[in-house]
């Protein structure tokens, strides 16, 4: 599904990508961990087509479809998902408005008609329970005064209403409290089928006792050192990053 | 499409005026420039009685005393007061015209204007009056009105109907002598509508009237009248529009509003005259004195949705006369390119208990300057006034300007006065954010500032509302794609 080649990227000449390689088959979850810094971030935005970061080499590929030239919700109405490490306010858009133009945006883009009213509220229904998420929450301003666990969890409502084919989520389980993080990884778990495909991106192990993933890669100063099975996670907990340091540098 | 600062940028200044048709009709249109005898002739034309003349003469002759206001923050080229037609008016409509004699010339453009009187007269609760150029030409709705014994028509229809009520309060509220354009407009105004609400009457509709500048060369001078008797209630909607032209054109309009004992009057305007073109030639001056005065409980919410005019110098405003009345005023004003605007609203608290709203939200983009100006003025005999004034600003790329000028005069020392201010920038992450979720950056910026206005936009009838935000979209982010 996802095809990543020799990807450098670089933001204000300077390069921060340094020649990644990824491949991700439907029904997988990867997940990356990595110092601060080292890139992941990065990644997750050349790969949703944030322009800010040049690509300079290497290629994304979706479905065998180079992404290049295409625009960011191009990309997103191929279904590419990003539940953002920082998500932003929209001060006065309520959620339900936003989730509703982002879907007949969607739908637009691909010829259909908007989503009848009755059809999205049964949608917003039955994700927000999914999610567990009050309804009041949804006529809130997006994220105005969302606390950081908040911000996560409506992160992975809008993944749920939009049901993408490959989801990103950087570090989303980052100011999650014990209780929403079990539920926002069921919500997540719940999504998951052999068709799609999820890109969890995290510092700690505990997502992954939930979201299990099928590979683990590090990422450190802008490339992959290292890839392996779930338990190479759980070595990581135990030892830290600095023998992959060394390793690297060797 | 993603989004830098400098796509923006070009996506802002490719905006064209979607209004900015001319259309052809023939028109009586008088010689340019301005003396008594131009004021006579407007005023002969009209069939006016001799007090109506005279009153005209008294204000030019005012008019002619004083000088053009320059402590507003704009600048433009003055215009030249004798280079312009005082008098336009469109040939084939008669006085006497019901709406299937109005020339079909006129229809198409009723059409174009997205307004077509046709389907505005089924669409119930809206009654319209159409002003194009100098003159007014279709009013519907007259006899459901009738019934309810409303008074809305043409000014010039009232001052032959309702000689007394137009005697009795015109220029109380705007007088001739109140500044240079509402001098001007006092001596020259050609058209407008009146409306008067009866006692206790909820007026079963919204009242309309839409105005436009077609001729070229011409200036439209509209004054309006709306009179809402002791516990009535009106809502009265305003919209603009005026083709593109390289030269500037002039509207100064006077708007008075009487709200009698415990009566209220919503009055909506959407503005939409010609800015004027991405290199800031043409597009029409808007020099409009708006004023409401409110007697004992009686309330005027001023909404405005300000998206055209090159320069626009308008500050709707309230007199607070009686105790317990209330004053609303909430703005939206948009610039893009070289649109300056200064506008704003004036709440005069004299009676006790008396309240204010101001929410104004100024948005900038281009080259633009957006500034508001705000007076809030409690007089000594105004026991616990009280006032809430928010000015939120946002703004568009590194070239444009917001500024706020909150004046707070308060001569006694129970009012209790709050302002606060804001201002932020659409942001790059904002837009990303949106088009990582399928919305492009045209939507984005669409959605964003929609968010923004919300609390005006929702002050608005839901038919202008709609109206409202398209011209919001227009304005930012022109016809890309
Ligand atoms: N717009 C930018 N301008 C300059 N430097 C940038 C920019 N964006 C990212 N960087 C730099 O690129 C590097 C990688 O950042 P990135 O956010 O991808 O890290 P990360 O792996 O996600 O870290 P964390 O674990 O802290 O979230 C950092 O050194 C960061 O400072
Ligand atoms: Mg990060």
């Amino acid at each position: 599904m996802l095809k990543i080649n020799n990807l450098h990227a670089q933001v204000e000449d300077k390069e921060i990508l340094k020649g990644i390689n990824l491949e991700m088959k439907a029904g997988e979850v990867h997940a990356i961990m990595g110092p601060n810094g080292s890139g992941k971030s990065t990644l997750a935005s050349v790969i949703a087509g944030k322009e800010n970061f040049e690509v300079t080499d290497g290629s994304v590929e979706l479905d065998g479809e180079d992404l290049e030239d295409i625009s960011p919700e191009e990309r997103a109405h191929k279904g590419v998902f990003l539940s953002f490490q920082y998500p932003v306010e929209i001060p006065g858009v309520s959620v339900t408005n936003f989730m509703k133009t982002a879907i007949n945006e969607s739908r637009k883009a691909k010829g259909l008609e908007e989503m009848p009213a009755k059809d999205m509220l049964k949608l917003i229904r039955e994700k927000s329970e999914l999610l567990e998420i009050d309804r009041k929450f949804l006529s809130r301003s997006l994220n105005e005064g969302f606390s950081g666990g908040e911000k996560k969890r409506n992160e992975i409502f809008q993944m749920a209403m939009l049901e993408p084919k490959l989801a990103i989520l950087d570090e989303t389980d980052s100011g999650l409290d014990i209780d929403a993080l079990r539920i926002v990884a069921n919500g997540v778990n719940k999504l998951k089928s052999k068709d799609n495909a999820v890109l969890v991106i995290t510092h700690y192990q505990r997502l992954l006792d939930y979201i299990v993933p099928d590979f683990v890669h590090v990422l450190h100063n802008g490339k992959i050192v290292k890839s392996g099975g779930k338990e190479l996670a759980l070595e990581l907990e135990e030892k830290g990053y600095d023998w992959l340091k060394q390793e690297a540098a060797v | 499409m993603a989004y830098t600062e400098e796509e923006l940028k070009k996506e802002l200044e490719t905006k064209e005026y979607e209004y900015g048709f001319y259309t052809d009709i023939e028109s009586d249109t008088f010689p340019k420039g301005l003396n008594e005898d131009i004021v006579r002739a407007i005023s002969k034309k009209k069939n006016e009685p001799q007090w109506m003349t005279d009153w005209r003469l008294e204000a030019f002759r005012i008019w002619e005393s004083m000088e053009e206001p320059e402590w507003a923050n704009v600048n433009y080229e003055k215009p030249d007061f004798q280079a312009i037609s005082y008098y336009s008016a469109p040939k084939k409509a008669d006085p006497n015209k019901t709406l299937d004699d109005v020339d079909p010339e006129l229809l198409e453009m009723y059409r174009k204007l997205g307004i077509s009187v046709d389907e505005q007269k089924k669409l119930q609760n809206v009654a319209v009056d159409i002003v194009v150029d100098s003159v007014s030409v279709a009013t519907t709705f007259k006899k459901t009105l009738a019934e309810k014994g409303i008074i809305f028509m043409p000014i010039s229809e009232a001052i032959q109907e309702h000689p007394e009520l137009v005697k009795k309060y015109m220029g109380t509220v705007v007088p001739k002598t109140d500044n240079f354009y509402a001098a001007l407009n006092s001596a020259v105004f050609t058209d407008g509508s009146f409306c008067y609400i009866p006692k206790g009457v909820k007026c079963p509709m919204e009242l309309s009237t839409y105005f436009r500048i077609n001729e070229g060369g011409t200036g439209q001078f509209e004054r309006t009248l709306v009179i809402a008797d002791e516990s009535s209630y009106v809502s009265y909607l305003e919209g603009c529009t005026a083709p593109s032209r390289d030269e500037n054109q002039l509207h100064a309009a006077v708007v008075e509003l009487i709200a009698l004992d415990d009566a209220e009057i919503k009055y909506s305007t959407v503005q939409n005259w010609f800015p004027g073109n991405a290199e800031g030639k043409g597009g029409v001056y808007n020099f409009v004195t708006k004023r409401a005065i409110c007697e004992k409980n009686a309330k005027v919410s001023w909404t405005q949705v300000e998206t055209g005019s090159a320069v626009t110098w308008k500050y709707p405003s309230c007199i607070l006369k009686g105790d317990n009345s209330i004053g609303e005023f909430y703005s939206i004003a948009v610039t893009n390119n070289y649109q300056q605007a200064d506008t704003g609203t004036k709440m005069i608290h004299l009676g006790k208990n008396t309240k204010s709203t101001i929410i104004s939200k100024g948005i900038s983009a281009g080259k633009s300057q957006n500034s508001y100006r705000g007076l809030v003025q409690v007089g000594s005999r105004a026991l616990n006034a009280r006032n809430f004034s928010q000015c939120d600003s946002l703004l568009m790329g590194n070239e444009c300007g917001a500024h706020t000028f909150p004046y707070i005069e308060a001569k006694n020392k129970t009012a209790q006065i709050e302002h606060e201010a804001t201002t932020s920038k659409i942001g790059e992450d904002q837009i990303f954010y949106c088009n990582q979720r399928g919305i492009d950056t045209e939507k984005a910026i669409a959605l964003i500032v929609n968010g923004f206005s919300k609390e005006v936009l929702n002050k608005l009838p839901m038919e202008f509302a709609v109206e409202a935000q398209k011209l919001l979209e227009i304005s930012l982010e022109g016809s890309v794609g």
